[in-house]
């Protein structure tokens, strides 16, 4: 951590440069450090699901191979793409910014919206599997299948607790990305409004941490929750 | 002092509701933390009293045995969430972090605000749970008898708790990145006032650890609406995974409420014993150390809930070893005083208070650690008593401490330095004879949580409930005479203890921007050789 010593009064302010700070500079660090504190944060909030998920799949890897084999594992691995091109399309939105390509940012955020959008249709579809095979936990939930390779049937009380995970984790990255859909929309009118260039474009970056945040969630998610029934050539 | 009469500071800059709801001055925001915190502390006061009423008497008699755990319930939400999270982060922190490193503000003025009301719609919520019904889980929420036995407003406290929650993490937030990024020219990290650093401290915790009780709360609340066996062993769930979860957080948040008490009384100490501190990087590094430590050692509430012995033996191990930067801490007080110039002013007062009742706190807390001894005392009124000298005994004494150190800077008048001091004694007195009866109350086996006893512990009690009373009288007397000094008070000076420290070095109370021109440091930050004599106010 170098010296924080900021004193350049003379250098010309800068319309977004808030009262508190000495200087541009200075802003963007702090606003760039405040990001990564947020997502440390996020980290053992999710890190808390995590570990329920570790807890119960080696207490009930039967039920939890069981309810991953429902899994629509084809939908979960478009979603996966489709979330991966949006991480390229977002860290292209914050080159555009730092280039200042007022265009090129806009039609990358557009974009990083619509695959956004794309991955929770994707999702609604696959809730909405759910629900009607009764795997929503809760009042009205079945389950019938086999521990996959053999006759035993996985308990559903157990293979409930996999749904509830399955709902509680993708439901929490769903909300995160709904979040992340707000702030593009931010983003947008902003970088419409000229906001943003080559001196000033803090918030895109800070809004790209985020996506990518999001993203490397899923990046685990999917593996966790969906394939872990299909190995071994199974 | 009669030109200072007219300048205009963050105080009278504006007036009017709007000028402090919709606020980002630091300063004004750790003003609407106090009011506020103030307020969750004497509702939470008034529950200890009426419980520690029903204890006169063997019998359950004042109030039913389903009021009394409602009590003791929201007793401990309200003081451990509400007031002791908060309380020195939040009032002195939000006033003094950015004046002590010399920043106009904390880096994210607006994130304060909304911290401050985060934090009044989580209270906002506890408090219509204890309206509408209250909540008997015991401040842990335990479980299954959290999630599947009881059928009070569980979901609504946790649901506040949960928001409170938020805030915690934004002032953490708030704190790591001001610390990181706003400190003046030449304020170096080891230049840095050792209650920065305890904040510092303080804030990696909030970070860490906040988050994870608020998805153990969620899971909570998810397993009582969808009846899913999440921690409900009757539905598959794991009891333990809970309590495993829940300290995670809770035990580090132990330290959340110690650390900047510890900060307070490193401020402290030096100013009236007009000696520079002693071993500052110890201390420094003894407040990383404890936040570190901090999150290894939450096994140790667990010892008789089914852990393996070995995982008890090393939770135990890693327990003591938190020991060790708390004693560096407290022997490095104590030598800064060793040959000091000292002065029992009130704020020193409260000092020595802690000192004292910390070191009792943490060296019972020696006793839990080993395995043994824990399981005899586990769940008795020995552990009250032992976290109640951290909680109370150490950080209530560091808080008025502070909040009598830093009244002058805040408010620009002194307080009433007799009715001070009388009141300082009180609660010494006042708590002391409340809590070391529980000390052996719990040794001789009374259980927590009862709202009957065994006829034989009745005397212990009666002590207690009497040290009770006498410390309620203590805590009412400096919110009566603190208000009473914002009219009348003496004006303070500048630097009415000629404390070092750049908050000292602006105007009291100081302007809106804190310093009228940015200030440089060019020396350490407890330089008492050469600052001038303590000024004599009174």
């Amino acid at each position: 951590m170098s010296d924080n010593a900021h004193t350049s009064p003379a250098v010309a302010t800068h319309p977004a440069l808030q009262h508190h700070f000495d200087d541009m500079e200075q802003q963007r660090e702090a606003s760039s450090l405040g990001m990564w504190v947020f997502l440390m944060t996020e980290v053992m909030f999710f890190g808390g699901l995590f570990l329920g998920y570790l807890v119960y799949r080696t207490s009930y890897p039967g039920a939890f191979a069981a309810g991953s084999m429902t899994l629509n594992v084809t939908l979960g691995a478009i979603n996966t793409a489709v979330l991966i091109g949006s991480s390229f399309t977002m860290a292209m939105a914050v080159w555009s910014a730092q280039m200042g390509k007022r265009g090129l940012l806009m039609m990358f955020l557009v974009l990083t919206m619509v695959l956004g959008t794309a991955f929770l249709g994707i999702k609604a579809v696959e809730y909405h599997e759910k629900w009607e095979t009764h795997h929503v936990p809760g009042k009205y939930f079945q389950f019938h299948e086999k521990v996959p390779g053999t006759d035993v049937p996985a308990d559903p009380r157990n293979a409930q607790i996999f749904f509830f995970l399955y709902f509680g984790m993708t439901g929490m990255h769903a909300l995160h990305m709904i979040i992340g859909m707000g702030i593009m929309t931010y983003l947008l009118i902003t970088a419409y409004q000229g906001k943003y260039g080559p001196d000033y474009h803090t918030p895109v970056e800070n809004g790209g941490l985020y996506w990518h945040f999001v993203d490397i969630v899923w990046i685990f998610l999917f593996p966790l929750l969906y394939l872990i029934a299909h190995r071994g050539g199974h | 002092m009669t030109e200072r009469h007219e300048h205009v500071n963050y105080l009278n800059a504006n007036y009017g509701i709007r000028s402090w709801l919709l606020t980002t001055d630091h300063k004004r925001i750790a003003i609407l933390y106090l009011v506020s915190i103030t307020l969750f502390f004497f509702i939470g006061g008034a529950m200890a009293v009426l419980f520690r009423l029903e204890l006169l008497t063997p019998q359950s008699d004042l109030v039913t045995l389903d009021t009394y755990n409602k009590l003791f319930t929201m007793h401990g939400i309200m003081m451990v969430f509400f007031f002791l999270i908060p309380s020195i982060p939040a009032v002195l922190g939000n006033f003094l972090v950015p004046m002590m490193i010399g920043a106009k503000d904390l880096a994210f003025p607006k994130i304060n605000l909304l911290s401050w009301y985060i934090f009044i719609a989580g209270g906002a919520l506890t408090l219509y749970a204890v309206i509408a019904g209250g909540v008997d889980t015991g401040w842990t929420f335990y479980t299954p008898l959290s999630t599947g036995f009881l059928n009070t407003h569980v979901i609504t406290a946790a649901v506040g708790i949960f928001i409170s929650g938020f805030s915690s993490i934004l002032t953490g937030l708030n704190f790591i990145v001001t610390i990181h990024r706003m400190r003046a020219p030449g304020l170096t990290w080891f230049r840095m006032p050792l209650f920065v650093w305890a904040h510092y401290a303080t804030s990696i915790i909030q970070i860490l650890g906040t988050p994870v009780i608020a998805i153990t709360l969620l899971l909570v609340g998810a397993e009582r609406l969808f009846h899913v066996g999440v921690f409900d062993p009757n539905l598959g769930g794991d009891p333990v995974l809970f309590q495993h979860m829940f300290w995670f957080y809770s035990h580090p948040a132990v330290y959340i409420m110690i650390l900047p008490g510890m900060g307070v009384i490193s401020e402290i100490v030096p100013c009236f014993s007009r000696k520079r501190i002693f071993g500052y990087s110890f201390i420094a590094f003894s407040s990383i150390a404890i936040a570190v430590f901090g999150f290894l050692v939450w096994g140790h509430h667990m010892f008789t809930a089914g852990m393996s012995v070995y995982a008890a033996m090393v939770f135990s191990i890693l327990s003591f070893l938190v020991a060790i930067p708390s004693a560096v801490k407290v022997f490095n007080w104590t030598a800064t005083m060793y040959k000091g110039s000292i002065s029992y002013r009130t704020p020193m007062l409260y000092a020595f208070g802690f000192i004292g009742l910390f070191t009792i706190g943490g060296l019972t807390g020696l006793f839990l650690a080993s395995l043994g001894v824990d399981v005899h005392v586990h769940d008795t009124y020995f552990i009250i008593a032992h976290f109640h000298y951290i909680m109370v005994g150490g950080m209530v004494m560091a808080y008025l401490g502070g909040i009598h150190f830093w009244w002058p800077k805040i408010t620009g008048r002194m307080y009433p330095e007799g009715w001070a001091k009388l009141s300082a004694l009180i609660i010494f007195v006042g708590f002391n004879l409340t809590f070391f009866p529980q000390f052996i109350l719990g040794y001789m086996g009374m259980p927590r949580r009862y709202g009957a006893y065994a006829p034989e512990f009745q005397v212990l009690n009666v002590m207690s409930t009497a040290g009770a009373s006498i410390l309620g009288i203590g805590y009412l007397l400096p919110m009566i005479y603190l208000t009473w000094s914002m009219r009348y008070g003496q004006r303070a000076g500048d630097n009415p203890f000629g404390a070092t420290g750049l908050e000292w070095q602006t105007a009291s109370p100081p302007p809106t921007h804190n310093f009228e021109h940015p200030p440089i440091v060019h020396s350490e930050a407890y330089d008492y050789e050469h600052v001038e004599e303590m000024p004599v106010v009174g």
